[in-house]
């Protein structure tokens, strides 16, 4: 017989941390697959953020380290330019890619680093219990907004990322996805693919931007938290390919 | 043939690590260390190497923190207020043992201080600086001469014990202009070891993880653990010191880096009105040299310390020598002491 599918051999068998119905596990497999399918397990080193994805290692089989909370694009950036025929990843959350290190992804991308970036975006801080993230939507409830982020109250608007990266020289593309169905998974494992590509061919830098549920933070059936990414996440940060200079 | 060159020590800093085979260097702009960035910035380009002027020195000691991760001979240098911010990224390589070379050339604090000499900045470098229980190796040059040979040093040192190693010069090292011949090795005899923990792609082999990060129950004890048993090494191998005139000295003083040119005159001066004085110069400021120190000692009546601070290193002389009589003459915020000054403070209290 004939097997049609199996286990990534960038993936790791074992049981996962991840809350029921979080957006990594989706995340983590789609990176993977995409690792396999372009014969770069060998050839990987990916860069944890610091977040909920903090032990990403654990789950995948190349090459990784840990960076401080965001760092990882100024780690990544050393990394590729050591090892330029290695392909390098970040995988970050909002809280680490625009908050705290929004000074080293800008210069990163500035830079225009050949490098796949990652962006995990869930609208919360998870790891740390649901505080609000530069992303959190306007009316949006948090430890921190528990009245609903307000710009009245000074807790600024929705930081659009990818819309504010685009626009740079060194920058190649910018996508921003979903995995709120199989339709919207397999287009998401497209955009990191064609970010992997890029890489491979000197193109630039690469963003990839997904809209990820956060049951547990939402307070969300995880079907609920897929809605809410579909009928509110997506009016404030529209799906699509933002940037495609390659 | 002479092969003496007029270098200032940040340029020999520069140029030394440029000879051990820095392969990635990353800075930021700030006084007074411009010059070993500037000379990073030529000198690796001509080399075919990695310079990168980060956005901030934070990215900087991180990028630095990345290089290392793959096995490149990687260092990064500031001054005070830079080394601060740098703090985060040398815990994270004292916790994930990654090598690194870091250049501290000092100036005036707290704060934003002012941009003269100082040595302010003892206590960071000696006690971790950063988060959680680490130490660095830190070494103190006194000439641009030996600024070239501790870089050398340093990155065989980084290597062996897999930790990051500081260099603490003071702004007077970084900036003046020396003649000196440029070391062509290291002085560290140890083997290094292939870097088997490298992230190159994990090629027929397993994975390999840089981590400072261990939840399981008891790992990071563990991990605790081990590392106590590397800093008690090198506590016990890295030891240095310079001593002058300490053979028959009763008086001894103790300074280091610009400070111990200038107590070298003090000295002189003082053999000559009959004072028997001498100079303990520290030149690894972690570890301290308690053990010379102790021996050399053992005759002296009195201790003189002399720092460019309100008395930081005074405390590592008391904990090496419980029971001594010792006085401290410092100034902070860019002062300098004068010989006449240490003259007239060792009389005060001979």
């Amino acid at each position: 017989m004939n097997k049609v599918f199996t286990q990534s051999k960038s993936l790791r068998d074992i049981d996962t941390h991840y809350c029921p119905g979080c957006g990594h596990g989706i995340l983590h497999r789609l990176v993977a697959e995409v690792i396999d399918e372009l014969g770069l397990r060998e050839k990987t080193i990916g860069v944890a953020p610091v977040g909920c994805a903090v032990i990403a290692y654990d789950y995948w089989s190349f090459d990784c380290t840990e960076a401080a909370h965001g760092r990882a694009l100024a780690v990544a950036t050393a990394i590729k330019r050591c090892r330029p025929n290695l392909a390098v990843f970040t995988y970050q959350g909002d809280g680490d890619l625009a908050s705290i290190g929004l000074a080293e992804t800008v210069h990163a991308a500035n830079r225009g680093e050949n490098l796949t970036c990652i962006f995990v975006n869930n609208a919360c801080y998870g790891m740390t219990g649901g505080q609000m993230a530069p992303t959190t939507i306007i009316g949006q409830k948090t430890t921190t907004t528990p009245w609903g982020r307000s710009p009245s109250n000074g807790d600024g608007w929705p930081l659009k990322v990818s819309e504010m990266l685009a626009p740079l020289e060194g920058v190649c593309f910018v996508a921003r996805a979903t995995i709120t169905n199989p339709n919207a998974v397999l287009k998401t494992k497209n955009y990191i693919k064609k970010a992997f590509c890029n890489q491979m061919e000197n193109k630039g830098f690469s963003l990839v931007e997904i809209l990820s549920p956060c049951p547990t933070v939402w307070q969300k059936e995880p079907t609920q938290a897929m809605r809410w990414i579909e009928e509110e996440m997506v009016k404030v940060f529209p799906l699509g390919v933002i940037k495609d200079k390659a | 043939m002479n092969n003496k060159i007029l270098l200032s020590g940040n340029e020999a800093m520069g140029e030394a690590a440029i000879r051990a085979g820095c392969r990635f260097y990353a800075g930021y702009p700030i006084t007074p260390q411009n010059e070993l960035t500037a000379y990073m910035a030529k000198r690796m380009h001509q080399e075919k190497r990695i310079f990168i002027q980060a956005e901030s020195e934070l990215a900087a000691i991180n990028m630095v923190f990345g290089a290392s991760s793959t096995g490149a001979r990687a260092m990064t240098s500031s001054s005070s207020p830079g080394i601060s911010l740098k703090q985060e990224g040398i815990s994270y390589m004292a916790g994930t043992q990654l090598p690194a070379v870091i250049i501290n050339v000092m100036r005036g604090g707290p704060g934003l201080g002012n941009i003269s000499s100082s040595q302010s900045d003892y206590f960071q470098s000696t006690r971790g600086g950063g988060h959680g229980d680490y130490f660095t190796p830190t070494l103190a040059p006194a000439s641009a001469q030996e600024a070239a040979e501790l870089t050398m040093l340093s990155f065989d040192m980084a290597d062996y014990y897999r930790t990051p190693v500081l260099i603490l010069a003071d702004a007077i090292i970084g900036q003046m202009m020396e003649p000196l011949i440029l070391p062509q090795k290291s002085t560290f005899t140890k083997k290094l070891a292939a870097k088997s923990w490298a992230l190159t792609g994990a090629d027929k082999r397993a994975p390999n993880i840089v981590r400072s990060l261990f939840l399981g129950e008891g790992m990071l004890q563990a991990h605790n653990e081990m590392l106590r048993k590397k800093w008690e090494t090198i506590k016990n191998n890295e030891q240095r010191h310079e001593a002058y005139k300490t053979e028959d000295a009763r008086y001894l003083i103790i300074a280091y880096g610009s400070q111990a040119r200038i107590a070298i005159d003090v000295i002189d001066s003082l053999r000559k009105q009959n004072i028997k004085a001498g100079l303990f110069r520290p030149v690894s400021l972690w570890p301290y040299p308690e053990k010379a120190l102790r021996q050399i000692s053992k005759k002296i009546k009195k201790v003189f310390v002399v720092e460019q601070s309100l008395g930081q290193m005074i405390e590592d002389v008391r904990l090496s020598l419980p029971g001594e009589e010792i006085h401290f003459f410092g100034k902070a915020g860019g002062g300098i002491p004068t010989v006449e000054e240490i003259i007239k403070f060792v009389k005060r209290n001979y």
